[in-house]
């Protein structure tokens, strides 16, 4: 997930605290006690149904990925999650009493996910994504709380957040729930059937998609206005999932649910970026929640079809961008090598399609490597030889030859905009 | 015709353009130590480094390294004359097949001219994309962290002559006086037709 | 590089001599009665002397001072290039720098056969051993019978023969024509294990040096004047009839120089490398092929090879006490593994004046000569294959097909020297795989003690090997092609899928079945340690089973059932290397396990300890550290057998941890290291250390297998002891112990 700019940001953060000023009083209202710490609890406490349950919802909710640091321990925190206003890094949610969330009881998970407040009270940052996780239902938490405490306790601290004043000043996020945040569990639409609704409550809800495709404000928060319009997240720009999906070919269920299965889909592609880790974890979920999931997102996609309003564009061979995809791209972009480990036919590839060339770039320049041991498509990174010049070369011939003919403008500025994000 | 400076010489090249720097320098230059393992850029046989950063030779077509510094093994010392990573490599024992090995070596050298304290987290982490068939890990770690010290010690991650006055104090694999480990790996090689 | 001086002195002309024609002979120096012949009725010659018996075919004394020994085994990264050049300094007493060395080369070496199954330092060390004692012993009575002294009196250093009152004369001084052209005796003066000067130390390896400073170490590093590249386009799928082929547009792309198709064999000459490939690959995207029949199906693998009719052998049957039914029984098995060399297949040949050359990596140069000869309709004489290193093998790769394909392609370019590489994808497409296996074993227990054991395994053949043209993918291809050879079973003692399927332990009764499967769904041929890595896997697994059945500390248990010391004493020494007894109790996804096995039930003694943490919640196995022992009799160089344990235990590892050869009904769908993922540094253990028990003056066991069985079978145990969960299907994949784990309760 990523913010808005941070210059902004401090405008905004003025004009809110001036306004909240005068709102302290409701503010204050908003804070919250702490909950008593109990032991950890015994895990026979919780039946084997109940932890299978929430490992398949703890899957959809991506919990992993945030909360494991590189090369540490499963759900010991630790990640580092860049923000405009300085790094936060993931809390611990081992059931260590001292370190983890041992001492929690289950109203108080509860709590945390409902309403983002920490157990002893403290207003968690919304890097947390509990605008999301307040529509999971106290049902789904109690076999996330079951599944979370009976992982293997860890003893790890995890650093200290690093954010700029006034960011820093945990409080202050009273205010900002106060503006942005809205409490309260998923209610059915009842003009959709059962499988939408269920895709509903998890994407919106455990599965928080918006947090990286929703565009977001200055602040932080995401714009309800442009729901999956499009977001970022860790420097990779979360396609839009909504009408304006980018999909050469449209996404429809039955590819959605092999896509989150899989991790790949042959119309589309493989998932890369934080998008790799998400389906990853989504291999563990009950195959009913990815079918439901599906059909939501399939909704909210519509029904447009780029296919047809896309033709080939004719382009010179002979460009310096040409050449270098000659020799370094066509071999495994050829389409002789098939997915999910071959590449992917461009013609297909939404990072080609998009408005914005980031992922495009991300991956020239960082490559695609696989987990240890996993089979996973395999592509060097080229940030090493190619220069600005030849980079932006590479991607035009590539935009105009594979995409949708009109040219990414100012290649410039996101290529150096990838570029500063790579070195943060 | 394109130029290309490799091991701090230039040459002039009449490859095609989108020849992958790997068939350069094996068929033109013939330079041995960049391997061809996939040609896709997976296995990290091919490493060489371009302006002191480890790139994948297999891919990487020489339209794009005019005017860039290209460093392969050779560039980094002779039998008779070891760089530091060589020496290392050496003392280690740091090879079986050693098809791989070469690779491993620029990769570790561009990540030792970035950072002569790299942990050993980072020296793995570093070479996690280099692949090697024959399980020498061990010593390829160990061989790295050798090159470190004595990079360090030397104040150079470049070519350093051997300090006869100042023998490998290493226990393991010290060949006796009389051993003369200086003569041509493969004498039989000698009776292969010569251009 | 220059002419060497003895390259005029090919095996050919030193054939040439008959034993008729041998020269002076000391007093003492008892002829065998046959003079040349392999000596019928005389004691059977040590080692590869046996079948190479003149002892000129395997030391030369050079005018330079130096000499030049010549073995037919292969080096392969196994160091045994500096392994048997110290053997041949240290009994021609030599300094190790003027010893030369050939290896593998049908125009120059004895015939050793294929350099496999970790024979090299028994057979050709043996031989050159014993070759360069005799040697020695020649040269000292040469000298006693120039100087008319009595042998006796004489010694020799360094290069050196030593006499009386300041007499000497170098062995290039003393060496007449012929003198060591005589058939070696069966007995030899060796030197003594506390005379040694060479033999037995950690000797820096002689091929290193040029692997690290880009030197020509590789076959794939040759350059010949007017060399052509070539590249092969091979059929999805072994058997696949080529339909058509744009043979002309190729022809017409840049630089190629010939577009050749013989049947189904497709392949493109070109001048420069690249253009090659380019070519190739417009070729391969125009090919049409005609399928075969499908593939079995993956997810049944295990069923497909049980349903498969076998040849079904009892190799071992002992009737003990009657005691109860069967307690415990388990099913173990293995999918297909690739070799996966990190260097393609390579080969050059060049064809000239009738007679054809071939530089290849193969482990075994006559085998390989027969084939191509066979292949070609060429009269063996006509081909000579020479061995150069590539990159490692660990068993029947590519390599021989490569040579195959570089020969045919060299008799259709007369002249040209020809080299052939292989893609990525023809490597793990095409070569050969270790067999897919399956194992079920049962027993009983009572007092203690394991009282019955059943043992059956199903597997192909091990070894498909060159020999007959029809081994050859080229040769299957033609025209007129070749059919491939029947399979063959590897008798015991040595034996194939049945390798090391008899366990060394004693039980009350026990019976071994090996079922030996004829038909071959996917191409396979002998990978490093044969059935020896599935049979010790299984057996040492089930061992621990058995000892957590019986509430016996698992090395206690193996103690308990294994009389013989060598086993024993490495047992105890891995324990202790590992420091057993104090090892951490499981918990927390910690976990400790030990294997054994004496490769071959003949060879080396290895045992394997380690230690290990699994992420129930990713599936992910990180070994923490790993402690060996191995008995190889008596070491060489104590560095080269450690790098060989210390290789044998991190690649057993890759395939017991990650590897499988993936397919489906079509083709071979693992075809590179995206598909075919293989151990990365990141899960390279955190520690590792290797106990030799030398065993001065004891023969040579050779240690290149020793320790794949035991490596797996040590995970697999730790990884119990770890998750209280027992893994019997390979590989123990993180996607399958994350299905078994991740939802249980961590704390047991």
């Amino acid at each position: 997930m990523d913010w808005g700019g941070a210059r902004m940001g401090l405008r905004l953060l003025v004009i809110i605290l001036v306004v909240g000023a005068a709102a302290v009083p409701l503010a204050a209202g908003t804070w919250q006690g702490a909950i008593a710490p109990i032991d950890p609890p015994a895990p026979d406490r919780f039946d084997g149904a109940a932890l299978q349950r929430g490992l398949q919802l703890a899957a959809i909710g991506n919990c992993m990925s945030c909360h494991t640091a590189a090369g540490g321990a499963p759900f010991a925190g630790g990640r580092p999650v860049a923000t405009p206003y300085g790094t936060i890094y993931s809390s611990n949610i081992t059931p260590d009493a001292q370190t983890g969330i041992g001492q929690w009881s289950e109203p108080a998970f509860r709590r945390a996910m409902r309403a983002g407040v920490g157990r002893t009270g403290q207003q968690l940052y919304p890097a947390f994504p509990y605008d999301h996780f307040t529509l999971v239902s106290d049902a789904d938490d109690a076999l996330l709380y079951a599944y979370l405490m009976t992982r293997r306790a860890v003893r790890s601290t995890p650093p200290a957040n690093q954010l700029r004043f006034p960011f820093s000043v945990r409080p202050l996020l009273a205010l900002w729930k106060l503006v942005f945040f809205k409490e309260g569990a998923y209610r059915a639409d009842p003009t959709h059937d059962g499988q939408w609704n269920r895709g509903a409550y998890l994407a919106n809800g455990l599965g928080h998609c918006g947090a990286c495709h929703t565009p977001r404000n200055a602040l932080g928060a995401e714009k309800r206005s442009a729901r999956f319009g499009g977001g970022r997240a860790q420097g990779w720009h979360g396609y839009a999932i909504d009408s304006a999906s980018p999909a050469r070919v449209r996404w429809d269920r039955t590819a959605l649910r092999a896509y989150f299965r899989d991790g790949w889909q042959t119309l589309h592609g493989d998932a890369h970026g934080p998008m790799a880790e998400v389906v990853e974890n989504l291999s563990a979920a009950a195959a009913a929640d990815l079918d439901a999931i599906a059909i939501y997102i399939a909704w909210t996609m519509g029904k447009r079809d780029r296919a047809d309003s896309v033709q080939q564009a004719s382009v010179a061979t002979q460009s310096s961008g040409a050449v270098i995809f000659a020799s370094a791209c066509q071999g495994c972009h050829d389409g002789s090598r098939p997915l999910p480990f071959g590449g992917v036919r461009l013609a297909l590839s939404t990072a080609v399609m998009d408005d914005e060339p980031t992922n495009l770039i991300n991956v020239v320049l960082e490559g695609l490597y696989p987990r240890s041991g996993a089979a996973g498509a395999i592509m060097p990174g080229f940030a090493s030889v190619l220069s600005d010049e030849q980079l932006r070369s590479l991607l035009s011939y590539v935009r105009l030859r594979y995409g949708q003919g009109s040219p990414w403008k100012d290649l410039e500025a996101s290529v150096q905009s990838a570029k500063a994000q790579r070195h943060d | 015709m394109i130029e290309l400076r490799v091991n701090g010489r230039t040459h002039r090249i009449s490859a095609d353009a989108d020849t992958p720097l790997l068939y350069v320098l094996r068929d033109e230059l013939e330079l041995n130590a960049a391997k061809f393992g996939c040609g896709l850029g997976q296995c990290g046989a091919c490493t060489v480094l371009v302006d002191g950063i480890a790139s994948l030779s297999c891919v990487t077509p020489i339209v794009l390294l005019a005017g860039r510094q290209i460093t392969t093994l050779e560039g980094l010392g002779t039998p008779q004359q070891p760089g530091p990573m060589q020496q290392a490599f050496i003392e280690e024992q740091a090879a079986q097949c050693g098809y791989c090995i070469a690779g491993m070596m620029m990769r570790a050298q561009g990540l030792l001219q970035r950072d002569l304290h790299a942990t050993d987290a980072d020296i793995r982490k570093e070479l996690e994309h280099n692949l090697c068939r024959c399980g020498s890990h061990m010593r390829i770690l160990r061989a790295v962290r050798r090159a470190a010290g004595l990079m360090l010690a030397s104040g150079s991650t470049g070519v350093t002559a051997p300090d006869p006055a100042q023998p490998s104090a290493y226990p393991e694999v010290t060949a006796p006086p009389d051993d003369g480990m200086r003569r041509p790996a493969h004498p039989d090689l000698r009776e292969r037709p010569q251009r | 590089m220059s002419a060497p001086a003895d390259a005029a002195l090919t095996r050919r002309a030193v054939l040439q001599g008959s034993g008729a024609l041998l020269v002076s002979f000391s007093v003492g120096w008892a002829r065998p009665a046959q003079g040349a012949g392999a000596g019928a009725g005389a004691a059977k010659l040590p080692g590869s002397l046996a079948k190479s018996p003149l002892l000129d075919a395997w030391i030369r004394i050079d005018a330079d001072g130096f000499a030049t020994a010549f073995t037919g085994k292969a080096e392969l990264g196994q160091g045994i290039r500096t392994a048997l050049s110290q053997v041949v300094a240290e009994e021609l007493q030599l300094p190790l720098e003027r010893v030369r060395l050939v290896t593998a080369d049908t125009g120059r070496t004895a015939n050793e056969g294929y350099t496999a199954g970790s024979h090299s330092m028994q057979d050709s060390g043996t031989a050159l051993r014993h070759a360069a004692a005799q040697a020695r012993e020649i040269l000292i009575d040469e000298a006693a019978r120039i100087w008319k002294l009595p042998a006796q009196q004489l010694r020799t250093q360094s290069g050196v023969v030593m006499g009386p009152d300041g007499l000497r004369a170098t062995y290039a001084e003393i060496v007449a024509p012929n003198l060591l052209h005589v058939t070696a005796r069966s007995i030899s003066q060796l030197t003594q294990p506390d005379q040694f000067r060479v033999l037995g130390r950690p000797l820096q390896r002689i091929d290193i040096p040029a692997k690290v400073t880009g030197g020509a170490a590789y076959v794939h590093d040759m350059r010949l004047p007017g060399m052509l590249h070539a590249r092969i386009v091979r059929p999805p799928r072994h058997g696949a009839r080529l339909i058509e082929a744009p043979l002309q547009a190729v022809e017409r792309m840049p630089g190629v120089a010939q577009v050749i198709r013989n049947g189904n064999f497709l392949a493109v000459v070109a001048q420069r490398e690249f253009q090659t490939i380019k070519a190739m690959q417009v070729l391969a995207a125009g090919a049409r092929w005609q399928p075969t029949a499908a593939l079995p199906d993956e997810a049944h693998l295990a069923d497909t090879l049980l349903g498969l009719p076998a040849q079904t052998r009892v190799i071992s049957q002992n009737t003990g006490a009657a005691c109860g039914p069967m307690q415990l029984e388990a099913t173990y098995t293995r999918p297909y593994l690739s070799h996966g060399s990190i260097g393609p297949s390579c080969a050059i040949a060049q064809l000239t004046e009738g007679m054809l050359t071939v530089w290849t990596h193969t482990q075994g140069v006559f085998p390989d000569r027969q084939a191509i000869a066979e292949m070609l309709g060429l009269p063996v004489e006509k081909v000579r294959c020479i061995q150069v290193e590539g990159s490692g093998c660990y068993g029947h790769n590519g390599a021989d097909d490569a040579a195959a394909d570089a020969a045919l392609l060299a008799s259709a370019l007369a002249n040209r020297p020809v080299r052939v590489q292989w893609m990525r994808e023809q490597e793990h497409g095409c070569e050969p795989y270790g067999p897919a296996m399956v194992a079920k074993v049962s027993a009983c227990l009572t007092g203690g003690r394991i009282c019955a054991w059943n043992y059956d395994v199903w597997s192909n053949t091990h070894s498909m090997r060159p020999g007959p043209a029809g081994a050859l993918l080229a040769a299957r291809q033609l025209g007129k092609p070749f059919l491939e050879p029947e399979p063959k079973l590897i008798p015991l003692p040595e034996g194939g899928g049945d390798r090391n399927a008899i366990p060394l332990y004693s039980f009350g009764s026990s019976k071994v079945v090996h079922h030996f499967i004829h038909d071959m769904p996917l191409r396979v041929s002998a990978l490093r340690s044969l059935g020896a890595h599935m049979n010790v896997f299984a057996i040492e697994s089930f061992m621990d089973e058995l000892a957590l059945r019986a509430a016996v500390d698992p090395v206690e248990w193996r103690l308990r059932h294994l009389q013989e010391p060598r086993a024993r004493e490495v047992i105890t020494a891995a324990a202790d290397e590992f420091n057993w007894a104090a090892r951490p109790s499981p918990g927390g996804g910690r976990g400790c396990g030990f294997a054994f096995a004496q490769y071959k039930n003949l060879a080396a003694y290895c045992a394997v300890a380690m230690e290990v943490d699994v992420d129930a919640d990713t599936g992910r196995t990180q070994v923490r550290r790993v402690a060996c022992a191995v008995d190889t009799g008596q070491v060489v160089n104590p560095d080269g057998v450690r790098n060989q344990i210390e290789g044998a235990v991190l690649q057993s590892m890759s395939w017991t941890l990650f590897e499988r050869v993936r397919f489906d009904a079509t083709q071979i769908t693992s075809v590179d290291w995206a598909t075919y993922p293989i151990l990365r540094f990141s899960a390279v253990p955190h520690a590792l250390t290797v106990r030799i028990l030398d065993r001065p003056g004891l023969p040579f066991l050779g240690c290149g297998e020793a320790g794949q069985g035991p490596a797996a079978a040590a995970l697999a145990n730790a990884i119990a002891h770890a998750t209280g969960r027992r893994f019997r299907d390979l590989p123990l994949d993180p996607a399958r112990l994350r299905r078994a784990l991740a939802p249980q309760l961590t704390a047991r």
